[in-house]
This record gives C-alpha cells, structure tokens and sequence, in this order.
C-alpha cells in the first residue's frame, strides 16, 4: 500500500509544479463558465417552462464541472504510459515489485487531483460569491452532500478504470490514437460534458442512462444540485459501482493477458 | 546462481514488400516471419561472478536479459536464477535484481532524482537504515552528491547514467543486469562507470551481467565473455579465449618519412604520404619484432597498434559457425 502511495505522492508533486499551466487552466474554465451560463440563460428567458431544472441549479452544475473539469476531463491522458508501452521502456515497470494495474492506475488518479486541486479553489471561491443565480451553490442538503462525496470518488475511479483500458489497449494494437479519440467523444458526448444529461429529450436519456459514462460526472453533479434526489440518488449510486466493477476486473484480465505475452519494443 | 537451459524464443514479425499494392494486400492478409531469436540457449553463471555478454544488433542479448529479469518468458527452455523462475515469481524475483537499460530511463523526468529514490525505497521496501546507509554510499562513489537534487530533464546524459545506476542499487540486489550502461557516454563517465561496477563487484559481490559493443567495457570489467550470434551461444570463455581463437592479425598505423620498402611478412593496406597501414599476423611477425623491422627502414614518427574489433571477431565466428 506504502509503495502506491508513494507513487501517488511522486505524481502529485509533479502535477503541482506546472503552476502556469494550472492558472490559465483557470482563467480557461472563468470563461468557459460564463459563456455556458449566458447561453443557458438566453434559453431560460425565451422558454423557462422547457427548462428541466431551475436555473440556479444548472448554474451550479455549470460551476462544479468547471471546478472539477481536470477530475473528469476525458482528453487528460498520461503520455508517458503510452510512451512507455510503445517505446518498450514498459520493461522498468516491469522490473519493480509492483502490480502494474494498481501503479498506473494510482499514477493517473494522482495526476487529475493534483491538477484538480489547483484549478478548483479559486473557481469556487470565486463562483461562490457571484450573485444569485449566477452563484455556484451548497449541496441541496447534507444527505445531497454525503451521497455527493460518495458519487464524486465513484465517478472519478470509473473514469481512471476507463483510461486504464485505452492505456492497455496499446499492448494490443501499437498506437492507441485510435481508440483513444473515440473514447474521449464517447465520453465527452454520453457524460453530459458537453450538454448536461437533464437536457436531451426523454427517449435519448434512456439510452444515455444504459451506458457506463452517466455514471461518471452527470451522476455527482446531478446529486449535489439536488435533481436526482432520495431512492432515484441511490440507485445511481449503485449503478456507478457496478460499472467500476465492470471496468476494474476487465482491465486487471486484459492486463494480465497483455503482460503475459509482451514483446517488449526495441533493443 | 544463475543457470540457464535450452532457451528458445521465436517472434512473429509481420511483413510485406514495398509498394502500395503490397500494403493494400497486407491489409487482408497479412504475412509473419518467424524469428528465432534465441536458440538453444545454455549458460551458467555463479554467484559474484562479472559477465560480459557481447554481441551484435539483434543477437538476442536483450531477449535473453528480459527472459532473465522476468519481463517476458521463453517459449521452451528452463530458467532459474536464485532457486526462482523469473517470470513465475516475477514479484519476488525482482527484489533480488537490479536493472540498468542504458537506453530507458527509470527516474522521474520532472522531480528532483532524489525523489525517485525516495520512491524506490518505498516500493522495494527497504529498510531505513539500510536505505540511508546504500543512498550515501552510492552517493559518494558514483559522485552525485551535487546533482541528486536536481531534477531528472536538467542532468546530462553522463550524470544521468550514473544515477541510474545508483538507482538500481538501492535496494542491494544480488544481481546487476547493465544493459549498454556506458551508451552515448563521453570518456570520463565512461571510466566512472567502470570504476564503480568494478567496486560493486568486489565489495558487495555482486554478481553483474553486462551487455555492451564497446570493447572497452568489456577489457576493463570482465573475466568472463558470452558471445551470442543470431540467437546462439558462440562462445563462453575468457577475453584472452576470444582473441586466440579468433585472429592473430594486428593492423600497425605508422607516420614516417623516409620511403617504406617492401617488408617481409607485412603486408601493407594503405601507404599515403607518410601514413601507412601495415596488416602483420602476430603467429608469424610478433609486434615488436615488426615496429623494429619498420623503424630500421624509416624513421617513424607514430604508430598504434589495433586488434581486431569485437565486430569483426563476430563476423569471423559467423564464418566459423557458418550461420
């Protein structure tokens, strides 16, 4: 357990030197908020009765996926798996004690929450105090806020297990560009990144509802602004933990098979 | 104790000729080659030994050296190192090995390479003590004490070669695989290199399996060569064994003035305004005897001797074996 956590650590600190790159992540993310929220309020004001949350709801969804964005962007990827993998250099990791799965996985978690915790502060201080609706709000409640919590650590491990697998893939096809764009567009379109779940006609949310990605920033998100709420909030809960499962025992069987039979790259 | 037995390896390597055409068809079907990258391969090597294992691009060293780390298994063949197969027991395995690639690095590109130890020491567990007491000692020897605080990307290639292998110490392995450790090095880190895998042998006795091209290397390390051609063990003997057997051909590069006249048993290769190349067979000429006969003639300004290169005594095997 030591050992991963001083991986953890290792990648923190990396994560945490890039500080220019983390401030105009911020400025970025003030402005991607801003324009989203302006955009949703021209569609509140031209028809609030097609709205399928209250305003200052959405608001608050809109400033926690800013927030949050470096937890759950999909696009984040750590080049250096990949390099290793193709360049051969896999071999090292190889030679450590270690279980290669728990490592990357705990790399790449390490890496989006030391980017997460550099980003999130100032956005929602700031985001906290803009008026009301613009404001980014408290959890509808304290049940809301726990199961928030809850949700957030569920979300963000599917996220990394589903990483995982595009990462493992490359042991299988060389160059994992393929897959890996078709992923981060499956996500980013079936999470609700893009357009927040609630918002896409009720027929399409069921299709939405049966693919792992709803589990990944929609379900948290949904929780906190107290949209889905009592027995519906569990059952999404429970979903989340279902496709982590689901991703987590895939990822350690295709792993295990792709270290069996590595052909380690060059020289 | 490290003893291999009846190794084989064989890759499937796709294929296809030039031409878009041909690229087209690969698509549907696609055609592999096999290639035998280990043969047969039997050696044993004891405990503190130091091993120079030599051979050209694509002989198979690096395939035999990630069987004997456990990163990949063989097809048929037996491996026990330690009492342990390495790819079996691949967790417990690696705890008693160390690992330098010379073309791979394992230290973290943006933090200081203090932290990678810090790190290493967690994931092999080492002891504190022990810990602190290898981290100053490999400090000191490889002389890195100025530079371990410096991040990874700012070190050069020479001052990362050498925390490298101090990164591959830490946790005191039985065995150290140097993978073309001196690769790219200029001479001085060369030579700090050698030194320091020399004391590592003698005093932690060590047991250190080294592959290399530079002859070098393998003059200032080893008493023991295995030589390796196209997946087969050539040899597995000394550095003395494989310069007999191979060729007593020296090659003098002489500057003189004067004119040089025809000499008995040397041949001469090149002879350009004062510079000459003369090609003797020591079985015949000795060297002395040949530079006395030469300065005789002229007056000689410089001259060196060169053996053959292990390359060219590679070449010669491939004859002998005919493969």
């Amino acid at each position: 357990m030591r050992k991963y956590l001083s991986f953890f650590r290792i990648r923190f600190i990396g994560g945490l030197q890039y500080r220019a790159a983390a401030w105009a992540g911020v400025v970025t993310q003030f402005a991607w908020g801003f324009m989203s929220i302006l955009m949703y309020k021209a569609f509140y004001n031209s028809a609030p009765e097609s709205f399928p949350m209250e305003f200052s709801q959405l608001t608050t969804y809109l400033w926690l996926q800013q927030a949050l964005l470096a937890m759950f962007m999909p696009w984040l990827f750590d080049s250096e798996i990949f390099d290793n993998i193709i360049s051969g250099n896999v071999a090292y990791e190889l030679c450590r004690p270690c279980d290669l799965y728990n490592m990357w996985f705990v790399k790449n978690a390490a890496t989006r929450l030391a980017n997460t915790v550099l980003r999130c502060i100032p956005i929602i201080v700031v985001a906290a105090f803009l008026p009301y609706p613009y404001n980014m709000s408290l959890p509808a409640g304290w049940v809301q806020g726990i199961l928030f919590i809850v949700s957030v650590i569920l979300g963000f491990s599917l996220l990394v297990s589903i990483s995982m697998l595009v990462y493992i893939s490359a042991f299988y096809t060389l160059s994992a560009d393929g897959i890996k764009i078709l992923t981060v567009t499956l996500i980013e379109f079936f999470s609700g990144a893009v357009i927040p779940i609630p918002f896409f006609p009720d027929s399409v949310q069921t299709v939405f509802h049966l693919l792992p990605f709803a589990s990944l920033q929609n379900t948290p998100f949904l929780i906190y602004v107290g949209y889905t709420i009592g027995s519906d909030a569990l059952i999404s809960v429970a979903v989340q933990a279902f496709w982590l499962i689901v991703t987590l025992v895939a990822g350690r069987l295709l792993i295990k098979r792709a270290v069996k039979k590595v052909v380690v790259q060059g020289g | 104790m490290i003893e291999l037995k009846n190794v084989n390896k064989t890759f499937k390597v796709a294929k296809r000729n030039a031409g878009f055409k041909e690229a087209l068809k690969a698509l549907f079907k696609k055609e592999y080659e096999y290639i035998h990258a280990l043969n047969d391969v039997t050696f044993t090597i004891g405990d503190g030994e130091m091993v120079g294992y030599i051979g050209p691009n694509g002989a198979g060293k690096s395939s035999t050296i990630k069987i004997m780390s456990g990163i990949m298994s063989p097809d048929s063949g037996e491996c026990v190192i330690n009492g342990r197969v390495p790819w079996k027991d691949r967790k417990e395995h690696v705890r008693d090995i160390g690992v330098v690639f010379g073309q791979r690095s394992q230290l973290w590109w943006d933090v200081p390479v203090i932290d990678s130890f810090e790190l290493l020491k967690d994931v092999y567990k080492v002891p504190e003590a022990e810990y602190k007491k290898n981290c100053s000692d490999l400090v000191e020897l490889l002389d890195i004490g100025e530079i371990i605080k410096t991040p990874v990307r700012q070190l050069s290639l020479g001052q990362r070669m050498r925390c490298e292998i101090a990164a591959s110490l830490l946790h005191s392995p039985k065995i150290l695989f140097l993978d073309e450790p001196t690769i790219g090095l200029d001479a001085v880190s060369k030579i700090a290199v050698r030194e320091f895998v020399k004391e590592i042998n003698k005093e932690k006795k060590t047991t250190v399996i080294l592959t290399t091209h530079d002859m070098q290397d393998i003059e200032a390390l080893t008493d023991r060569i295995l030589l390796i051609g196209k997946g087969r063990i050539l040899l597995d003997g000394s550095l003395d064994d494989l310069m007999t057997r191979n060729t007593s051909k020296k090659t003098l590069t002489v500057a003189y003035s004067g004119t040089l006249p025809a000499l008995e048993n040397m041949t001469v290769v090149k002879d350009i305004g004062g510079h000459a190349e003369i090609v003797i067979d020591t079985a015949v000429m000795p060297v002395a005897a040949a530079i006395a006969a030469i300065s005789a003639a002229v007056d000689i300004k410089d001259v060196s001797v060169e053996g053959t290169t292990v390359d060219e005594m590679v070449v010669s095997l491939y004859k002998e074996f005919r493969i």
